[in-house]
């Protein structure tokens, strides 16, 4: 009888988190949708088969590469153009997945590689706003779910825009265009206001950011750079460990 | 062609993104290092929100720096995440003609 209680404790808890993956991650979704229905039509109109379109969300799951990756296709770009390309533009995950993977310590590598391997701007954002999952029990399946969201939206999205080409009017598909930057700020906001410091160390990074592209980077390695170096601000800003 | 330039980015995409993952379990960071690594979240959403929100319509840089400011007010009097990015498409959708 115990045992049993035990089991459904553990039950509960497991959908507990995976409902709640899921509704941290819906913002990602609304995000991902419109751009990845964007990306649908443009790598269609690049010569893309629908299969190829979608393999590519399905192998690559990184939205800004995939657009370069259509672009570079349709100018009839070579292949180890393309992915030097998307290797320098995609760099920045490995500081993120090192950010992310230092607050995952004691979730096993079971867990944390195929973890890992769902990391993009959006869901790093997301997850790394939420590190008190990770101390929690079954708090890998928070991160899944969330992940999972958003990569089957990602998916979802480009096959639909593949299909359906220009479904969605022009002006509001633009508009759309503002979505991601919406909700990096909606996460940003609530922590500035929690420690202004954050914001600082945000400013930095944005400065830096911007002078890089000023001064002729890619806009891949200007965000390394800012978040690196922003980041870097932090050893002074953040006083002690805050876990 | 299009198949291995698909692999080919696959690899170069995944490669970055798990290296940190079987890294992490071998080395013990300092104190500076953890402080440097909790504050990379905040440091990348600088990085991505500003100059890019200027891009939303590159021909009209004010569109996408007013719905930044509207996200920002949104999000700064507490609604939730999903109604500051339906608040910021809606600014957008208004200021272009």
């Amino acid at each position: 009888m115990a045992v049993d209680t035990a089991e459904n404790k553990g039950r509960s808890e497991s959908i507990h988190m995976v409902r709640k993956g899921i509704a941290t991650g819906f913002p990602i979704m609304l995000g991902y949708l419109p751009i990845a229905i964007t990306y649908g039509v443009l790598a269609k109109q690049s010569g893309m088969t629908l299969t190829e379109l979608t393999l590519m969300s399905v192998m690559v799951f990184a939205g800004a590469s995939q657009f370069m990756g259509a672009n570079m296709i349709a100018v009839g770009a070579g292949a180890i153009e393309i992915i030097i390309a998307t290797f320098v533009l995609n760099f920045r995950h490995f500081v993120m997945s090192l950010s992310f993977m230092n607050r995952l310590r004691s979730i096993g590598l079971n867990w944390k590689a195929p973890l890992s391997l769902g990391l993009t701007d959006e869901t790093f954002a997301v997850s790394a706003l939420h590190p008190k999952e990770a101390k929690m029990e079954k708090g890998a399946l928070f991160y899944t779910a969330l992940i999972l969201t958003a990569y089957f939206s990602w998916i979802f999205g480009s096959f639909l825009g593949g299909i359906l080409g220009e479904v969605i009017p022009e002006r509001l598909s633009q508009s759309m265009g503002i979505a991601l930057y919406a909700m990096f700020i909606g996460l940003l906001v609530p922590s500035v206001k929690k420690e202004l410091k954050v914001g600082l160390i945000a400013i930095i990074a944005m400065l830096i950011n911007t002078l890089c592209i000023q001064l002729g980077m890619s806009t891949g390695w200007a965000i390394v750079l800012g978040t690196i170096l922003g980041g870097a601000s932090g050893i002074y800003l953040l006083k002690e460990e805050r876990r | 062609m299009i198949f291995a330039i698909i692999i080919g980015m696959s690899l170069v995409t995944m490669i970055p993104r798990i290296i940190p993952a079987f890294i992490v379990d071998k080395l013990q960071f300092r104190d500076w290092v953890n402080r440097w690594l909790n504050a990379i979240p905040y440091a990348a959403l600088g990085a991505l929100i500003f100059p890019g929100v200027l891009m939303v319509k590159p021909d009209e840089p004010h569109i996408g720096l007013l719905g930044g400011v509207v996200a920002i007010i949104l999000a700064y009097i507490g609604l939730n995440v999903i109604l500051v990015v339906v608040g910021a498409i809606a600014t957008v959708f208004l200021l272009s003609t």
